[in-house]
């Protein structure tokens, strides 16, 4: 293989390679690819894949069918913005991979691969507090790894393809039961050419100590990453998962549209965590969604930051009784960014609970919409749901918008909504200039200032981490 | 030793002309107050020398050791050695003063510069003990529901901390009650030598009871028209404002 070309090297002394930002994700190493389903998407690319990845028929099957959903589905502009018409489908490439088995240590990774993710600072975070790592690069894991402690557990903790081929019985029963094929046209195209993600079984009572970690790189240029992620906690587990994401700055457009879907048996917790800090070209269109069964609870953690686009709306369906459900969600549009995000509770069993909290940041020309689906029927008793939703527009021409859909019939329920929107004033900022800071450091601390009550929530290294990407794009976004 | 010099200031908001022309010189150490009607410009003075953006200065100059602070940005001006300590501070929601000021330390360091936190946290709950301030409360939100005497004492606090060549104190006595104005003097004073020159703006001279000034000057209609020393203070208490208006007619 011929030595990665760095075509593109904006790391700065004041800004080093640690962690997750923007800029530092802004690179990408010329890889040499052995596997290639080609640019455009018809009944070969998903043969391809599938045959790739040497699949059983019954999943081929189910690709070819997602295909076909996929293609009768019109993209959902009579809602959303019609900026989704300019994918253009016939351009991206749908599985880019040099090899499907991930490795065990960061040694065996091929260096040009092992580079990107250490500049992304994962071999360091895996080290200090992570139980074990999933690290994929454009269509597969390039590495994944679980501590002996925690696998010693039962615990299982392998990307999807590997899950397939070893855990067929546990992945056929609940893949695809939270997120059906036809749920929404993005569903249906990751049902059809998906490839990675990650799969967790967690065993009954089996408290997993720290988080587990994927981390999704898309290097290549035109492609789109169809990761699936399925987790599955089973009764009285209890498992934390954090995702990161980053890709470099190509001039044309990248398509990410993962399904996740989690699976919390009786009195099972699971938080998911998200950080996402895509480049301003990546179309981000993500469908996650959680079955909380009885006394079962999740909770999505979602912070979208970059990405020209994100669509997204965590979900919990509380199907058993007792359920809880939560999702905390931070979105900072800069400029040219549209943050489309928010979240949905489908109360389905008696004295379930859901809380919704999001805060939005609209900076300079960024949008920021919020959409909520609360929905109790008419014959339950005793749910509840908390909805809250602040924006922050930092100037004039910034843009909010929400959209709550709240229904609830029958009248032994409880549901709260507020709203707010606030600006960081003139005054605000020069007061905090006349202490000292510089126009950018007053307003990424305004907007720190802002989430802080939700950060506080996050594991430690997460908080630090979210708080430096704002910092970082605050300091961009002054003029 | 530093120099505030004020030369010929003229200040305006939009078109209209708030500050006619104000010549002063501080030096540091010396207490000047600045005395004088609702509406004669005290307040746009101290603001403007601070950098806030809604006033245009028409003329003159504002130098702090020889050196121009008109061209300067307001934080480029606190780094420099100004401290505006405002009539009404803004709230900044979430953000603790325990951060707030620290990120103000910080950024006195420059790039590289890695503030110590725990000589930081000393030296915060020395000041605050000084201040008779509650530990507790470094850990809200700057101004957030704060009461007016919670507020002033929040900006001394800040003005400690963050040591000012030369401290523009726009109002400090508004919004409070004798026990928190003691409080907020005996902070003054405990700052006060050879390192720090003070502007004091006042309406009333009540607070020149408590910190006592150097210099008196009385401003009106944009004009400083009486200079002296604190007797000027006290023969204005008994004799109103309206003295000096009559005096600048006969003039």
């Amino acid at each position: 293989m011929k030595p990665p070309v760095e075509f593109e090297v904006p790391v700065t002394a004041d800004n080093p390679v640690a962690g997750i930002d923007q800029s530092a994700g802004d690179f990408s190493y010329d890889v040499k690819y052995e596997l290639d389903a080609g640019t455009g998407l018809n009944e070969q690319t998903v043969d391809y894949i599938s045959a790739a990845k040497k699949e059983a028929p019954w999943l081929l099957e189910f690709r070819r069918n997602a295909l076909k959903v996929f293609q009768s589905k019109p993209l959902p502009t009579h809602w959303a913005t019609r900026d989704l018409e300019n994918i253009n489908f016939d351009k991206i490439r749908y599985y880019l991979a040099s090899g499907q088995k991930p490795k065990r240590t960061w040694d065996e990774v091929p260096d040009d691969i092992k580079k990107t993710f250490e500049r992304l600072g994962i071999p360091e975070q895996e080290r200090k507090f992570l139980a074990g790592v999933e690290a994929q690069f454009d269509s597969e894991a390039a590495y994944s790894n679980i501590k002996e402690a925690v696998s010693k557990q039962g615990v299982i903790f392998v990307n999807s393809t590997e899950a397939l081929r070893e855990h067929p019985e546990i992945f056929r029963k609940w893949f695809g039961k939270v997120i059906p094929t036809g749920d929404n046209k993005f569903s249906a195209l990751n049902s059809a050419v998906f490839s990675g993600g990650s799969f967790i079984y967690v065993p009954p009572g089996v408290k997993v100590s720290h988080p587990l970690q994927a981390y999704f790189r898309i290097n290549a240029e035109n492609f789109g990453q169809f990761e699936r992620t399925l987790i599955i906690a089973d009764e009285g587990a209890e498992v934390t998962y954090m995702e990161g994401c980053t890709a470099p700055k190509f001039s044309t457009s990248t398509l990410h549209s993962a399904v996740v879907e989690l699976v919390a048996l009786k009195g099972a917790k699971i938080q998911y965590i998200t950080v996402q800090n895509w480049s301003a070209n990546v179309f981000n269109l993500v469908t996650k969604r959680g079955l909380a069964h009885e006394e079962a609870e999740i909770k999505w953690i979602d912070c979208n930051i970059g990405s020209r686009l994100t669509m997204k709306y965590p979900g919990v369906i509380l199907k058993g009784r007792k359920a809880r459900g939560e999702v905390i969600s931070i979105a900072l549009a800069n400029d040219g960014q549209h943050q489309d995000t928010g979240a949905k509770m489908v109360h389905a069993a008696d004295e379930t609970t859901s809380t919704i909290i999001a805060k939005s940041i609209s900076v300079g020309q960024g949008r920021s919409t919020y959409r909520g689906l609360v929905h109790i029927p008419k014959h339950l008793k005793g749910c509840k749901n908390n909805t809250e939703c602040d924006a922050l527009l930092i100037n004039t021409n910034s843009r909010t918008d929400t959209y709550p859909a709240i229904t609830v019939r029958g009248d032994a329920n409880a549901v709260q909504h507020e709203a707010s929107v606030s600006k960081v004033s003139e005054e605000m900022i020069f007061y905090m200039q006349s202490r000292g800071l510089t126009e950018g450091q007053a307003m990424s601390l305004a907007v720190n200032g802002f989430i802080n009550d939700l950060v506080r929530q996050f594991p430690m290294e997460y908080s630090v981490e979210l708080k430096r990407l704002i910092d970082l794009e605050m300091e961009g976004s002054v003029g | 030793m530093s120099k505030l010099e004020i030369k010929n200031l003229h200040i305006a908001i939009g078109e209209k002309e708030i500050v006619k022309g104000v010549t002063l010189t501080i030096n540091q150490g010396e207490v000047h107050a600045v005395m004088g009607p609702n509406g004669t410009g005290k307040s746009t003075l101290a603001k403007a020398i601070a950098g806030h953006p809604d006033y245009t200065i028409t003329g003159g100059d504002v130098l702090l050791d020889g050196k121009s602070m008109l061209e300067l940005e307001p934080d480029e001006r606190a780094r420099a050695g100004l401290f505006l300590a405002f009539q009404y501070p803004s709230e900044v929601p979430g953000v603790s003063i325990a951060n707030f000021l620290r990120a103000a330390q910080q950024a006195r360091l420059g790039e590289g510069g890695e503030l110590d936190a725990t000589a930081y946290y000393k030296r915060l709950y020395e000041k605050m003990d000084l201040l008779k301030i509650d530990r507790k409360f470094t850990s809200r939100g700057v101004n957030e529901g704060f009461s007016g005497g919670e507020k002033k004492r929040c900006e001394i606090l800040q003005m400690a901390m963050l040591e000012p060549k030369f401290a523009l104190m726009d109002e400090t006595d508004s919004g409070l009650d004798i026990d928190a104005l003691r409080i907020v003097a005996e902070g003054v004073n405990r700052q006060r030598g050879p390192g720090l020159g003070v502007l004091l703006i006042t309406h009333y001279q009540r607070l020149l009871d408590y910190i006592v000034p150097d210099y008196v000057h009385v401003m009106f209609d944009g004009r400083i028209v009486k200079n002296g020393d604190k007797s000027l203070a006290l023969e204005l208490e008994a004799k109103g404002y309206d003295w000096v208006k009559k005096e600048l007619a006969q003039a």
